[in-house]
């Protein structure tokens, strides 16, 4: 559920009215395509364990995936409750950077902005900042938001009730479900050294640290490459901008 | 599972993340905006989705393995070196894994 992470910039001229037909083709395929995934998910949170009605409240709650699975694979894992939603939250707090965004665009009365919150995720983002208008925009963000809910829980559901009756998931390989979704989410981010920096000590933290430190503690200090690379960067910045001084 | 731990963890996890995306559509446009913030912001989910692939690629109660997740995985990476939709990507994963789980690996 990512088709972007760095929050892209707000055009400043509004582009040509763009037909509504359009904007709900777009809309409908982003959503359709991703509403489907919560089969996955269905599936990997009730072979880790939960029950049907926490693997539903999860989807209709807090509606944005990868939170979602990193709570399940956190929890299948043995984490305390706390690691555990830690790791969803700091996921989650990309969000913020699309209402950042989207509040401008949809320009939302701010009686209908709690409802609206709920659907801020990389979809309706990625849709709605693709419009020319402000009703497109308006338009792109409320089908695909509706759409993806819809299937999204729908096919959670599913998933779920599916993963109950089949019994043993590792047995049909859906155990790798839940890694390569988060492969798919991470691979379009990988464009700069910096991104593949930050993943490479990530993943060194986060196997290295496993053994060691309790269950969900190690992504969190994983997640620490973020700020470290961003660190380093600025050193050496600093320190190539002295060099050019002192020439 | 406890009950009360996974109930305890979905509703700090619903609290939090509805709160980030509330935050957003509230807050003044400047308060996020210095560059620092914005690129940790983007650069975090890179952090985290690393880390949590690896992990759950390679765990098994606390413990590092290799077993016939890894193979579902590299499947994964392969099908999104050819650019394959999102689902394909999931579904090489699960096929290969159980593939190989079946031929004893």
């Amino acid at each position: 559920m990512a088709e972007q992470t760095a929050p892209p910039v707000i055009r400043e001229q509004p582009g040509p009215a763009k037909p509504d037909a359009a904007v709900v083709r777009d809309a409908l395929g982003v959503g359709v395509a991703v509403g489907l995934s919560g089969f996955a998910f269905g599936v990997t949170a009730a072979g880790s364990g939960l029950s049907l009605l926490q693997t539903c409240a999860l989807s209709l709650l807090v509606f944005t995936g990868a939170s979602q699975f990193a709570l399940v694979g956190a929890l299948a894992a043995g984490g305390n409750p706390f690691t555990a939603a830690a790791g969803a939250f700091f996921l989650g707090t990309r969000n913020a950077f699309y209402g950042l965004r989207l509040s401008q665009l949809l320009a939302l009365p701010r009686a209908v902005r709690p409802f609206a919150a709920h659907w801020v995720i990389d979809e309706t983002t990625a849709v709605a900042l693709a419009q020319p208008t402000r009703r497109a925009v308006r338009l792109g963000f409320t089908v695909t938001g509706l759409t993806l809910y819809v299937l999204w829980n729908l096919t959670t559901l599913l998933g779920a009730l599916g993963a109950e009756a089949i019994g043993d998931t590792a047995a049909w390989g859906l155990d790798a479900a839940g890694p390569a979704v988060f492969l798919a989410l991470l691979a379009p981010m990988l464009r700069t050294t910096t991104e593949r920096a930050t993943a490479g000590i990530a993943v060194l933290l986060g196997l290295g640290l496993l053994p060691v430190l309790p269950a969900g503690v190690p992504v969190l200090v994983a997640a620490l490459a973020a700020p470290a690379v961003l660190w380093a960067q600025g050193r050496r910045a600093a320190a190539r901008e002295k060099r050019e001084d002192a020439r | 599972m406890n009950p009360t731990t996974v109930w305890i963890a979905i509703g700090l996890t619903v609290v939090g993340c509805y709160l980030v995306k509330l935050l957003g559509l509230l807050v003044p446009a400047e308060t996020l905006e210095r560059p620092v913030v914005r690129r940790l912001a983007a650069l975090m989910p890179v952090a985290l989705l690393a880390a949590l692939t690896a992990q759950q690629t390679f765990s098994a109660q606390g413990s590092l393995v290799i077993d016939a997740r890894a193979a579902g995985v590299a499947a994964a990476a392969v099908a999104l070196v050819l650019r394959a939709p999102f689902l394909v990507v999931v579904g090489a994963a699960v096929a290969v894994t159980a593939g190989v789980r079946a031929l004893g690996g």
